[in-house]
């Protein structure tokens, strides 16, 4: 497998308040990557120095190329898809506009792509119309998701994506993104509090503390840590 | 843009009502019938120029006091190329163009270093702005009367007895053109769907790849276009051209634009007809208000509203997410 994301020794910042302490990581092709760990982290502050929202020292490689010096809009035109925390959705705009705005980076006509992700959320075709800020929170957060598929993106990087949802959708979003990752071979980094899901869903993962790298490993040896059994598993 | 589908309540009433209301006068007199068809013309200057404050402030969140200022000196741009042998229409087209341009090289050059800092600091660059190019077209064509071609010769039209001057519907058609074509713009179009988005979420917006400083860029420079459209349909109303000439019209567009709502582009539009029409009606009709009055009374028009409705009548009630 070839390396499509890589971090080395990351830091960040918001203002005089480091939130990254230099944190490594590798994302391969085809993978999906979990991080996890406590409120405060760095957890998401790790997604936002990669898509370029949070100013960032450090090297950050994606498919060979320093993300470093690019901002955010130039990031998501390399193939990267941020789904931020809170979803992101415009609810002033319809469904169909929030989509669209989804495949922004692609040239030509859009349609294929909103057929493809159509098949995925089949509820979302019949309702392109309406205003997103009507949808209940968890279709809006289909909806973001659904516009990041759009995106077609090479590497998908999502927050908290069960933030706030009922457990039914929580598991029907992840069994999407698996099912993209398998058939379709859509890499993702995805940040989750919920650790049984996250090591369920990911080959990869990381855990953060207060800013570094604490742990990390295949799914199966972390399951397999005591500590994060104990910390993160609660057994 | 989206406001056209849903108007409130309120504002259909009074549209509905209004309407009608211009219909049977103008039915029954002709002067109020030549009164209405002027006061739309007027109302339309009024209502690009409103428009223009708007797109500038749905993207920016600056009010742009130097808009009518703006709109002057590329009216001084037309006259200028029909001197140097245009034609009107080809120094028309030419001065949209020109006016794009400045736009946008304004909103980079002046507007960017500021607009994060605070609020006063944009105003304070917008109202110098506005002595900036006041000084400019004084210093390049001085203070006198200039005269341009008229666009739309001096015939009259005769509608069922009433006689109208063909530079009114010629006026107001032109703004209509406009408006639609810039409406159409940002609905049906991928840039202006992305500068729609640059507008409400910009954070968001980069996240999907939008380029949110070039949107803000372009919508100033469409801002521009609209107000160079306004002065251009202003200085035939006014028969000869000056540089105070969008002074007292930039005074009815900020009426029209909080009127409308400062955040609606629709209620613009509607607020500036409606201010066009009604202070038309109102100076001749009102003895106590001359025409001296007007500019006053539509700052009068201007405060009530932001006194009993500060979201206009085509707002809505701020409602965001964080």
């Amino acid at each position: 497998m070839t390396r499509l994301l890589e971090l080395e020794d990351v830091e960040a910042r918001y203002g005089p308040v480091h939130a990254l302490h230099g944190i490594s990581l590798a994302v391969d092709e085809g993978s999906v990557v979990a991080v996890l760990g406590p409120n405060g982290a760095g957890k998401t502050t790790t997604l936002r120095a990669i898509s370029g929202t949070v100013r960032r020292s450090g090297r950050i490689q994606f498919a060979g190329r320093p993300l470093t010096r690019i901002g955010p809009d130039g990031v998501a035109r390399l193939g990267i898809a941020h789904v931020p925390e809170g979803r992101g959705t415009f609810s002033e705009l319809t469904v169909w506009e929030n989509l669209r705005l989804g495949a922004y980076t692609r040239r030509g006509s859009v349609q294929p792509e909103l057929e493809r992700v159509f098949t995925y959320f089949p509820w979302l075709s019949e309702r392109r119309r309406q205003q997103a800020g009507t949808l209940s929170g968890g279709e809006q957060q289909m909806l973001a998701l659904a516009r990041a598929f759009v995106h077609r993106p090479r590497l998908l990087l999502l927050d908290e994506p069960s933030l706030g949802l009922a457990p039914v959708l929580v598991a029907e979003l992840f069994r999407i993104v698996r099912d993209l990752n398998e058939t379709e071979g859509l890499t993702v980094l995805v940040v989750e509090q919920n650790a049984h899901l996250a090591l369920q869903a990911a080959d990869v993962g990381y855990v953060l503390e207060a800013g570094r790298v604490a742990l990390s490993g295949t799914t199966a040896d972390l399951k397999a840590d005591d500590s994060v059994r104990r910390s993160y598993l609660g057994y | 843009m989206g406001a056209l589908e849903r108007l409130p309540p309120l504002a259909s009433l009074l549209l509905v009502a209004g309407a009608a209301g211009l219909l049977v006068g103008s039915l029954r007199s002709e002067v109020f019938a030549q009164l209405t068809v002027q006061g739309l013309a007027l109302g339309g200057v009024y209502a690009s120029l409103a428009l223009a404050l708007v797109l500038v402030y749905r993207a920016t969140r600056v009010v742009n006091f130097a808009q009518g200022e703006l709109a002057m000196a590329t009216t001084y741009v037309a006259y200028q190329l029909i001197k140097w042998g245009l034609s009107y229409w080809e120094a028309f087209f030419a001065t949209l163009a020109i006016a794009f341009v400045l736009g946008t090289v304004l909103e980079l050059a002046l507007v960017r270093p500021v607009q994060h800092r605070s609020v006063i600091a944009a105003v304070i660059v917008t109202v110098g702005l506005f002595i900036l190019i006041d000084g400019v077209v004084n210093w390049i064509w001085g203070g006198d009367f200039k005269y341009m071609a008229t666009p739309f010769g001096t015939k009259t039209y005769n509608l069922g007895g009433v006689s109208i001057a063909r530079l009114y519907p010629g006026m107001l058609g032109v703004v209509l053109v406009s408006v639609v074509l810039v409406w159409a713009l940002f609905r049906f179009t991928k840039l202006g769907l992305g500068m729609r988005a640059a507008a409400l979420r910009p954070a968001e917006s980069a996240l999907v790849g939008v380029r949110v400083d070039r949107m803000l860029a372009i919508g100033w420079g469409l801002a521009a276009v609209l107000g160079a459209v306004a002065g251009l349909m202003a200085e035939p109303s006014q028969f000869f051209l000056d540089p105070t000439l969008m002074q007292p019209i930039l005074v009815y567009a900020f009426a029209a634009a909080v009127l409308g709502g400062l955040e609606s582009p629709a209620g613009a539009v509607v607020g500036g007809l409606a201010i066009g029409v009604s202070l038309n009606l109102v100076v001749q009709y009102v003895h106590s208000i001359t025409s001296e009055l007007q500019t006053p009374f539509a700052f009068a028009v201007l405060l009530v509203v932001l006194v009993l409705k500060p979201s206009g009548l085509f707002g809505h009630r701020e409602v965001r997410r964080v």
